[in-house]
């Protein structure tokens, strides 16, 4: 019993990570399409049908690259920041539920790699290590403008970590629990009978607030202050060259797909797809319907990030740490304070 | 021999490993970073007592953000290695190094020869304890007082850093 | 819910402390130039506070799930620490006004640190214990290296904070050891399982580093090392408040889990105790002699009566506990007005804290000298004063306790200090010199100080005033 759970669980394990990383090629060459139709530009499509292959050959590009380490870099940790990134980025699916549960070769199957009783910390906690990649890789290059993205970046996600927690404090308030399976199955019910109980719905405050963090957790833009080419260079990766990297390249990614899952948990009902439990699908059909659900959910949560990363610009430094103290902190707050009068006079 | 213990074992080893090499680094990033992995360490020790909350709130609050802290503001000061002291062993010296080692011994003593003194905790018990909803009770009934407590606390010290640390006082 | 509601009345004067600093803090952000709101707003926050403990003196009832003890003891330390936080508080407004760093954080942080003293005092859990004096020293800190323009001012609240950070790793890990002997932090709980646990060495290294602990905070030697530094580079109200507020409070957590929790009476513990009083009383008043800056003299007989009133605790009676009570009352008493003559003659830049300043100081303000000249001897503890009784208390309990040694050491230093603090009275009276304040100092400091010498005469002459409040809600 112990040896088959082990084993479900690797396989888990093994289908979401390369699932994961293939979906990081694709995303990349969206992303550049996407750009260049907001740029009015071609993009690429030389590459396989409609440039489709561009991302790979890119890949292979990366691994057939020489890695140089600069002679002042501290070589130990140079080597270890791109691994702490890619490993933090993938371990946060851990406990993301991409679908209910699902019948295979006769056994029930949940479609969670670890359904821990603390879910929802467990991705605070594991989010919050991901600053230690960039910024290790800021300080080991020995570079100033590797170093000034590192800081850049500590500074940054120390900001906007306080205003992700409060904001998901609303949501475990709404559900009471911190089990992010569990919260999924609170989103499965309806409001006045019609409305899908969506946290977004329910809270809209705490859905906002947490967008805008999980955008400056990703370090994507308006928030990419550690990596900002004008003045940075190439920021903390400065000093990166082939498959390293590509590490870093393919962690950028990855977060951004976690985060769009966790998105997509915590306030867009998960893999619940509303109303379609009264079609009468058998239950094997309804649970692939659900893990199709989560990717589209999932897709379109990462395509607004794409969006707005090609036609937001950049915040200046003292906007971000503004925008992140004196606004963000105190709305997320006062969300709570909210939720918490709102449930005090249903209950 | 379990699978708990094992981990135990494995955990203890590191974590006192780690704790030697952080105190003797020299390069303060580098030590910063033993604490780090000690402190998941401790986590880990932590969640074979099964201790969840308490272990992710280590790895969260210690290791992701006071230790990030740590990091940022070694950076920012742009440490470099610490130069050795030039002090000489002194008598000072040899008697702190002597109480600490015997302190030590006393320890080991108490835990590896008198450990019928301390107090059980049956580890169903402990299961139930190290829940967040045990916790979160605790945390609002028995213990509301400490946690208002703690808060002043922190209200304290935040006036107070930024009493000291604020640029222009007008 | 209703327990919670009733558990906040029984605590009061903490409740009310607790609202009188948040709202001081929130007027002071509200806008600029609010420091002088802040501060009336603090003192009649502490007079309230002194008030309700007062009225609460003779109900004793556990709060909050027997996290704390309201009444009695604790509304008699709570007195003290109101008293000395009121006392800081009038000193501080004359002084910051002096040096033109007024700010209303100033008295917030005063206010703050008087609630984690009666945190201490009240305390009848390990957890809020250490909770109350993290508060405090805390708040401390800031106080002591409030001026941050000073170099001696950055120096000793660095040296402050660093080894009280120190010291808190002992506190927490002397709790963790206790704990794990006994299963609970509860005074309740560990005052019953003490019979079993008492030889255990696990249990005992636990208690030896409470009293570590606790002998810094009360700057006992051997962990005194700190007190002449700090007390020299602080606001000289600061240093008032630190060596009368704190050290009751500190006096407060020793007595509360050495006499409360534990039953010390005749234990090793008692005789490590009794050595650091011997120690302290010995190095506390030779090295007081031969200091030039006051402050530091000061620093350094506040360490001798740290050790005069350890061997109250070290007795570990009844006569010992009541001692170190009358003792803190008036010992309060006696440096804040000490203290408040002093810092109106110190100048700006932290001259005239010498000896030498002060020749010919009774030619130029008869009644400030007359005064300073009434703490110091209540200091030495000359009678009538009420120094006097409270020595008197402490070695009584000693010599009942068989400690005699301990009194005959008490006795023997008592007479050194006498050369000290009548060397400063010898300046003021018999040398010829021009020494005067500054400026004159406030009204309301005046007779604040004024009143203090008369109680330090009255509590002299009728020590029972003191003795019979204690003796409601003392039970050793």
């Amino acid at each position: 019993m112990a040896t088959e759970i082990v084993l479900i669980s690797l396989l888990k394990i093994l289908v979401v990570v390369l699932t994961i990383l293939t979906c990081v090629v694709f995303l990349v060459y969206i992303e550049r399409r996407v750009s260049a139709f907001v740029q009015n530009r071609v993009g690429p499509n030389r590459t396989g049908p409609y440039g489709l292959l561009q991302t790979v050959a890119d890949v292979v590009k990366l691994l057939m690259k020489e890695d140089i380490v600069p002679r002042n870099a501290y070589k130990a940790i140079h080597d270890l920041a791109p691994i702490i990134s890619i490993g933090v980025a993938l371990s946060t699916f851990a406990v993301i539920p991409i679908g209910d549960t699902i019948e295979l070769f006769g056994r029930q199957i949940k479609l969670i790699i670890a359904d821990v009783n603390v879910g929802i910390l467990y991705i605070l906690a594991i989010t919050s290590l991901g600053v230690y990649g960039i910024t290790l890789a800021g300080w080991s290059s020995n570079n100033k403008y590797s170093l000034l993205g590192g800081l850049r970046s500590s500074a940054q996600l120390i900001s906007y970590e306080l205003s992700m927690g409060l904001s998901i404090v609303g949501v475990l308030m709404v559900s009471g629990t911190l089990q992010l399976d569990k919260i999924v199955q609170h989103q499965t019910t309806y409001l006045f009978g019609w409305l899908p109980a969506w946290n977004m719905f329910l809270q809209p405050i705490g859905f906002i607030t947490f967008v805008t963090a999980a955008f400056a957790e990703t370090n994507r833009l308006p928030f990419d202050l550690p990596e900002a080419e004008p003045e940075l260079v190439g920021g903390y990766h400065t000093e990166y060259t082939g498959l390293k990297f590509g590490l870093f390249f393919l962690a950028e990614y990855a977060n951004m797909i976690t985060a769009s899952a966790v998105i997509t948990t915590l306030f867009l009902g998960g893999w619940h797809l509303p109303y379609v439990e009264y079609v009468g699908l058998s239950s094997f059909i309804l649970s692939l319907v659900y893990v199709g659900t989560f990717c589209v959910k999932v897709a379109a949560v990462m395509m607004f990030f794409i969006i707005i990363r090609w036609t937001l610009p950049r915040f200046r430094y003292d906007q971000l740490m503004n925008l992140g103290w004196k606004l963000m902190l105190p709305i997320t707050i006062i969300n709570v304070l909210l939720t918490g009068i709102v449930l005090l006079i249903l209950h | 021999m379990n699978v708990e213990t094992i981990f135990f074992y494995l955990l203890g080893a590191v974590f006192v490993g780690s704790a030697l090499m952080m105190v003797t680094r020299r390069n303060p990033v580098i030590a910063a970073l033993y604490l780090i992995l000690n402190f998941f360490c401790l986590a880990g020790i932590y969640l074979t007592l099964h201790a969840q909350f308490i272990a992710v709130i280590q790895i969260l609050v210690y290791a992701g953000a006071i230790m990030v802290l740590f990091v940022f503001v070694i950076m920012l000061l742009n440490l470099s290695d610490e130069r050795r002291l030039s002090e000489a062993i002194s008598f000072k010296k040899i008697v702190a190094g002597g109480l600490s080692v015997a302190l030590l011994l006393e320890l080991l003593y108490i835990f590896v020869y008198r450990k019928t003194d301390l107090p059980t905790l049956n580890a169903e018990r402990s299961i139930e304890i190290g829940t967040v909803e045990s916790i979160g009770r605790h945390l609002f009934t028995k213990f509301l007082f400490p946690f208002e407590v703690t808060s002043i606390l922190l209200l304290a010290a935040i006036v107070g850093a930024v009493v000291l640390a604020k640029r222009r006082l007008d | 819910m209703e327990t919670l509601v009733a558990d906040i009345w029984r605590s009061t004067p903490l409740v009310l402390l607790t609202l009188v600093g948040l709202i001081a803090l929130l007027v002071e952000g509200s806008g600029k130039g609010r420091a002088a709101a802040v501060y009336w707003i603090s003192l009649v926050g502490t007079i309230a506070s002194f008030v309700l403990s007062f009225l609460s003196l003779n109900t004793e009832e556990a709060a909050f799930n027997d996290m704390i003890l309201q009444g009695g003891y604790a509304a008699f330390f709570g007195m003290i620490f109101t008293a000395s936080a009121f006392g800081t508080l009038i000193l501080s407004r004359s002084y910051l006004r002096r040096l033109h760093t007024e700010r209303g954080e100033f008295y917030v942080l005063i206010v703050f640190a008087a609630i984690g003293m009666m945190l201490m005092a009240s305390a009848i859990d390990l957890i809020i214990l250490f909770l109350g004096i993290e508060v405090m020293s805390i708040c401390l800190y800031v106080l002591v290296g409030f001026l941050r323009t000073k170099l001696t001012a950055n120096e000793s609240a660095l040296k402050y904070f660093l080894l009280g950070a120190f010291t808190t790793g002992f506190l927490l890990y002397g709790i963790a050891l206790i704990y794990g002997t006994v299963g609970s932090t509860s005074f309740r709980a560990i005052s019953a399982a003490f019979p079993a646990v008492s030889n255990q060495p696990l249990f005992l290294l636990g208690a030896a580093m409470l009293v570590i602990a606790f002998s810094f905070k009360v700057a006992a030697v051997p962990f005194h090392m700190w007190a002449p530094d700090v007390y020299e580079g602080a606001p000289t109200p600061i240093t008032a408040f630190m060596s009368t507020g704190t050290k009751a409070a500190a006096f407060a957590a020793f007595v509360g889990v050495f006499l409360g929790a534990f039953q010390i009476a005749g234990s090793k513990l008692s005789e490590v105790i009794a050595l650091a009083a011997a120690a302290s009383m010995i190095i506390g008043n030779v090295v007081a002699i031969s200091q030039s800056n006051l402050k530091r003299m000061l620093a350094y007989s506040s360490i001798a009566h740290a050790g005069y009133m350890l061997s109250g605790i070290s007795a570990a009676n009844r006569e010992g506990e009541t001692g170190i009570l009358f003792y803190l009352a008036t010992y309060t008493l006696m440096n804040l007005g000490a203290f408040g003559v002093l810092s109106w003659v110190e100048q700006k830049d932290d001259t005239k804290l010498t000896f030498d300043d002060y020749a010919g100081f009774s030619a130029q303000q008869p009644f400030l000298a007359a005064l300073l000249s009434i703490f110091l001897f209540s200091l030495a503890g000359i009678p009538p004063f009420a120094g006097f009784f409270g020595k008197y208390y402490v070695f009584l309990a000693a010599v009942k306790a068989d400690l005699t040694w301990l009194a005959i050491i008490g006795v023997l230093t008592s007479v050194v200090s006498v050369y000290y603090y009548l060397r400063l009275v010898m300046m003021m009276y018999f040398q010829p010199g021009g020494a005067t304040v500054e400026e004159p100092p406030a009204q309301m400091a005046f007779i604040a100080v004024t009143c203090a010498a008369i109680l330090v005469v009255l509590f002299g002459i009728y020590p029972s005033l003191i003795v019979d409040l204690t003796k409601e809600f003392l039970n050793i």
